[in-house]
């Protein structure tokens, strides 16, 4: 082993004033920038989740108010879902790893790629404010007409945040793109780029394709409570059914956009703690693609009891079990690349075994629900809760520590403290389950979501669940803990701690501002392991 | 790439890129996924229209024929030349023609001020008119309910097809203080051929939105 | 021990559970086939030191095509399932009782044919199928029955149909399920199964206004909607006598089915479908009529329909 010394010159060092972040172009800085805000927003989100939670330990409403109660559980949805889970992998990871990837010195357009932060932070103020001056009711879905003609809460200005941070979704998708399709080193064709990035690129796919369409909807929606316009109220005519096959449009698709990353990153945790090539390299990537063409078709599902017609409620329901399959098949993958691997019990892949399992009764349990005979039943329930929970905490949250601890040594050039972090994953690991799990079976016995009060019966399981989720919040707060201890204390982590391969590993922890002393040549595929590694920590 | 290319260092070559050719074909990816993402915005109004149409097609068709259809033929048309204008400002751009290429990008702003204020004369007489939906709405009783559909529609597909025009007239306002400062070479002539990109696709919208809105059932009556 | 596993109380409970019990095994075959696997590969290729690499397998195509095709094959037995489950559900029986429903933030209103009206509680006899007609006065609602694994949005402007037939008398939960504002989960009720017998004895208890059909007549008369609707088809607007359920040609040369949409649409927006050979003289009706009157208009019209029998026995 050689001995670790920090570069001279890496990103980080470049610069300390205030401007040199605020005004910087370099997509690892951004990535920091976008870290600082959707862990921001991540515990305000996570603050609401704690208080419903703890209103729901009794059958009764009587922490608070109803009116707050359906305040909290919005504003959670809407901080959750827009300003963390959608941007917190592309954003982060996919902002600081996309260029590094693919041997290039920076994303394609930097300055948009500072303006997508902006818009980001622009949009979150909205947000904020919307819930500084008194909150919003809707439920994160502003289901008409309730959100046009009913609510009398700030809905304007949280739609408007929405409407504004879709841009950033929008502008940061355009940027991989174009940056995967022009800006890849000689010689790392397609065929020889991680995983991670197929996964980020079909995740731009949605986000150039489907965000759009949620920022016109929104749209719509504030135009007709602004200026009385009638696009979705039954009193002109309206249908407030189209209102949600606008909505679902995107936001099935969105739920993709908040997995598909997550699924990338898991792609490499196995490959690096397996130290061998992902098992069908080409099935994985062409799964992510299949899964954004997919994602597309199946917004009905979300409207089987909501007035639609009886055969295209059948048709939503079979292209819904396709776009399991793919699902399904990086499941598998990812399992058969263990087998013969050397495989590690290391951190994030301890993350990666989280994922796939969580993420397995989460796409198992999709099955119910693509079942319309049992969908009927278990929609709008807390099955559904669950379910989604599963995928999006279970998976993408999941993905995203798995992630952050294993570049975590790349982009800070340091190591955290091992035994916390395991610690750490485990509590979330059995928090999570504890919190979630039995929200499956008391949403099969029919306690609807959005509830402030339920009957008696229920208490049992909802007093689990609110357990569950201060074992959960505890969980989340420890890496806060000991990863910012790491930035100053932290063991000097080397290029690469891990022995992995990817072009990543290949130029020093930190990175220096343009990625690479020289323009790297690909001569190799993904996942190429050498006979034995060498791994460079101090 | 090349060890030379980073040395010679062309004017106007961002950082990241290893040379013009590369700059450009990512430029031009990145406008065309962006207007990808346009197509998918207007898009969603056009699917809600589509729907109301198919529901409502006799209050459409009343309310569609309150338009001013003479303004709208008259901003079809000075689109379409804009548009020509345009595509002879990318073509003077590209030869380095500096003065012509400042001609018609005056040419195609001229243009599109005449389609705004035209635009903004139409609003005036839907004003006076009383239909606009929640300020001062009124129409024949037959169709009092479903027409409204119509003029939300109609004013927010309008609307935003005019905020489009104004930001492609900030565009080309910008291009013109660069085209004066002789920014625009025949080098480096792709930031005149991506907002001409732009303001086809802003045309083409209206080419969408004028059958659409002043035509439909107009043979009906 | 609080309960588990929901009651079951309608026909079709038992064949939504069956389902859900084969979802379930297949849920935890692959479950514990996936998490088995995770754990015994991570056990026995326990990286042993430092420097091991995995072994350099790329892939198979057997075992691609397998565990593609055979998840696809489940879920296509899973969706037919499925989709026989839903037929029944979307597809009441001939014979049933008809009962209409109105949502309204927060509560649910019941009017019973025969005239009984209720608010957030249900009363129906057991063994024969219930027919709900439902709409809402505002936002969208959503009346769920989860002993009977019945659930359906409420949808202000439109009818939307549920049906169900109880299978045990006893008192069931009611919920909305579709969030519809501040007192949302206080908009729950109790759907009370009944014996046929108590039930006929609860159904003439209160009926204190006469059936719904007559409280329509009533309103008929009221609105003056008689000068026009003549039973005689002398009148300036169509005779109603015998028109529901009948298909009727517009204006426009489109045929329309008499149903209580369209009803519903003539009385609130009578140009939008002018019966062919009628003038769209008929003023509209858009906030004159409540929900629950424009109900009582619908079983009074389609009362009309019913009288030739009556009479004839």
């Amino acid at each position: 082993m050689s001995t670790v010394l920090l570069p001279p010159r890496h990103y980080l060092n470049d610069g300390y004033g205030v401007r040199s972040w605020l005004l910087t172009r370099d997509h690892k800085r951004i990535a920091l920038l976008y870290l600082a805000g959707v862990t921001f927003f991540f515990f305000i989100g996570g603050a609401m989740a704690v208080l419903i939670r703890l209103e729901l330990a009794t059958p009764p409403g009587d922490l608070v108010t109803d009116e707050t109660y359906n305040k909290l559980f919005t504003m959670h949805g809407v901080m959750m879902v827009f300003f963390f889970l959608i941007p917190v992998i592309p954003s982060v990871l996919g902002n600081f790893l996309v260029p590094i990837m693919i041997g290039a010195k920076d994303l394609a357009f930097p300055k948009i790629n500072l303006l997508s932060w902006y818009i980001y932070v622009v949009g979150g103020l909205f947000t904020l404010y919307a819930l500084i001056s008194g909150g919003l009711d809707t439920g994160w879905t502003f289901y008409t007409p309730f959100s046009t003609v009913a609510s009398t809460t700030n809905v304007i200005p949280a739609a408007l945040g929405i409407f504004i941070t879709g841009f950033s979704s929008i502008l940061t998708g355009l940027n991989f793109i174009v940056t995967i399709h022009r800006m890849r080193a000689p010689g790392m064709t397609w065929f020889r780029m991680p995983l991670f990035l197929w996964s980020t690129y079909a995740t731009s796919l949605i986000n150039v394709l489907g965000t759009p369409v949620i920022a016109i909807t929104i749209l719509l929606v504030a135009a007709e409570r602004v200026f009385h316009f009638g696009f979705f109220n039954p009193a002109v005519g309206g249908d407030p059914v189209l209102f949600q096959h606008l909505f679902w449009f995107y936001s099935h698709p969105a739920v993709y956009i908040m997995v598909l990353p997550a699924m990338g990153v898991v792609s490499e945790l196995v490959a690096a703690g397996c130290r061998k090539p992902v098992f069908g390299y080409s099935f994985v990537a062409f799964a992510s693609l299949a899964i954004a063409v997919l994602g597309f078709l199946v917004w009905g599902h979300h409207m089987f009891v909501a007035g639609e017609s009886v055969y295209s409620a059948l048709i939503f329901s079979i292209l819904s079990f396709l776009v399991a399959i793919p699902s399904a098949v990086k499941v598998f993958n990812w399992t058969a690349t263990m087998y013969q691997g050397a495989v590690s019990w290391e951190t994030p892949m301890l993350y990666a075994y989280g994922f796939i399992g969580l993420f397995t009764i989460g796409g198992l349990t999709g099955l119910f629900l693509a079942a319309i005979g049992v969908d009927v039943h278990v929609t709008d329930t807390y099955f559904i809760i669950a379910h989604f929970h599963y995928i999006m905490v279970g998976g993408t949250i999941m993905g995203y520590l798995g992630g952050l601890h294993y570049w975590w040594p790349k982009m800070s050039g340091r190591l955290y403290n091992e035994g916390l972090a395991k610690l750490s994953a485990g509590i979330i690991f059995i928090g999570f389950n504890l919190t979630f799990f039995p929200q499956f079976v008391v949403g099969y016995l029919g306690m609807p979501r959005r509830y402030h009060a339920y009957p008696p019966e229920f208490q049992v399981l909802n007093v689990l669940s609110s357990a569950g989720a201060s074992i959960l919040g505890v969980g989340y707060l420890i890496p806060m803990v000991y990863l910012m201890w790491s930035l100053r204390y932290g063991r000097l982590a080397g290029s690469n701690p891990w022995g992995a391969v990817g072009l990543e590993w290949t130029t020093s922890s930190p990175p220096p501002t343009e990625n690479f002393t020289e323009t790297p040549r690909v001569t190799w595929d993904a996942y190429e392991y050498p006979a034995s590694v060498e791994t460079d920590v101090a | 790439m090349l060890p030379e290319a980073a040395h010679h260092h062309p004017a106007g070559l961002a950082h990241q890129f290893d040379n013009l050719e590369q700059q450009k074909e990512a430029a031009t990816l990145g406008m065309w996924a962006f207007l990808t993402t346009e197509i998918l915005f207007f898009g969603g109004l056009f699917m809600v229209y589509t729907v109301y149409r198919s529901s409502y097609p006799d209050a459409f068709a009343a309310a569609s024929h309150e338009l001013v259809v003479w303004a709208g033929t008259v901003n079809t048309a000075v689109l379409i030349t804009s548009s020509l204008t345009m595509a002879l400002a990318v073509h003077a751009a590209q030869l380095g023609q500096r003065r012509l290429l400042i001609v018609f990008l005056l040419l195609t702003m001229a243009l599109g001020c005449v389609f705004l204020g035209i635009k903004a004369f139409e609003y005036y007489t839907e004003f006076v008119e009383r239909h606009i939906p929640g300020l001062n709405y009124d129409f024949e009783p037959k169709y009092f309910r479903n027409a409204q559909l119509f003029f939300s529609l109609y004013f927010l597909m309008t609307g935003l097809h005019a905020l489009h025009m104004i930001i492609g007239l900030g565009i080309m306002a910008f291009m013109l203080w660069w085209s004066v400062r002789g920014v625009i070479t025949a080098e480096y002539y792709i930031p005149i051929e991506i907002s001409g990109l732009y303001w086809h696709f802003v045309d083409i919208v209206w080419i969408f939105l004028f059958p659409l809105l002043y035509l439909i059932g107009r043979h009906a009556h | 021990m609080p309960p588990l596993f929901p009651e079951r109380a309608s026909t079709i409970a038992a064949r939504v559970d069956a389902l859900y019990f084969f979802l379930l095994a297949i849920a935890i075959f692959f479950g514990l086939l996936i998490a088995g696997l995770i754990v015994y590969y991570a056990v026995k290729f326990h990286r042993r030191s430092p420097s091991a690499v995995g072994a350099r397998i790329h892939g198979g195509m057997v075992l691609e095509v397998t565990w593609t095709v055979v998840p696809l094959l489940i879920t296509m037995v899973i969706f037919v399932w499925g989709a026989s489950v839903y037929f029944a559900m979307a597809h009441p029986p001939d014979e049933t009782l008809n009962i209409y429903v109105v949502g309204k933030q927060w509560m649910w209103k019941f009017q019973h044919l025969d005239g009984q009206r209720e608010i957030n509680e249900l009363h129906v006899p057991v063994g024969r199928a219930v027919k709900l007609i439902t709409t809402s006065e505002d936002v969208i609602h959503d009346f769920f029955v989860p002993a009977f694994r019945v659930k359906a949005d409420v949808l202000p402007g439109r009818y939307v149909t549920i049906w169900f037939q109880p299978t045990r008398p006893g008192r069931y939960h009611l919920f909305c399920a579709e969030y519809c504002g501040t007192r949302h989960s206080g908009m729950i009720g109790e759907v009370v199964v009944m014996e046929p017998n108590e039930y006929e004895t609860w159904l003439s208890g209160g009926a204190a206004e006469g059936s719904l059909a007559s409280a329509g007549a009533k309103l008929f008369q009221d609105l003056a909607c008689n000068t026009c609707h003549r039973p005689d088809a002398q009148g300036r607007g169509p005779m109603l006598e015998g028109l529901f359920g009948k298909t009727v040609t517009l204006q426009s040369g489109e045929t329309v089915t008499v149903d209580e949409a369209y009803v519903r649409e003539s009385i609130l927006t009578p140009s939008a479908k002018i019966t062919a050979g009628f003038q769209p003289i008929m003023p509209t009706f858009q906030g004159l009529v409540t929900e629950e009157q424009l109900l009582a208009l619908i079983e009074y019209v389609k009362s009309l329909q019913a009288q030739p029998q009556v009479t004839a026995k």
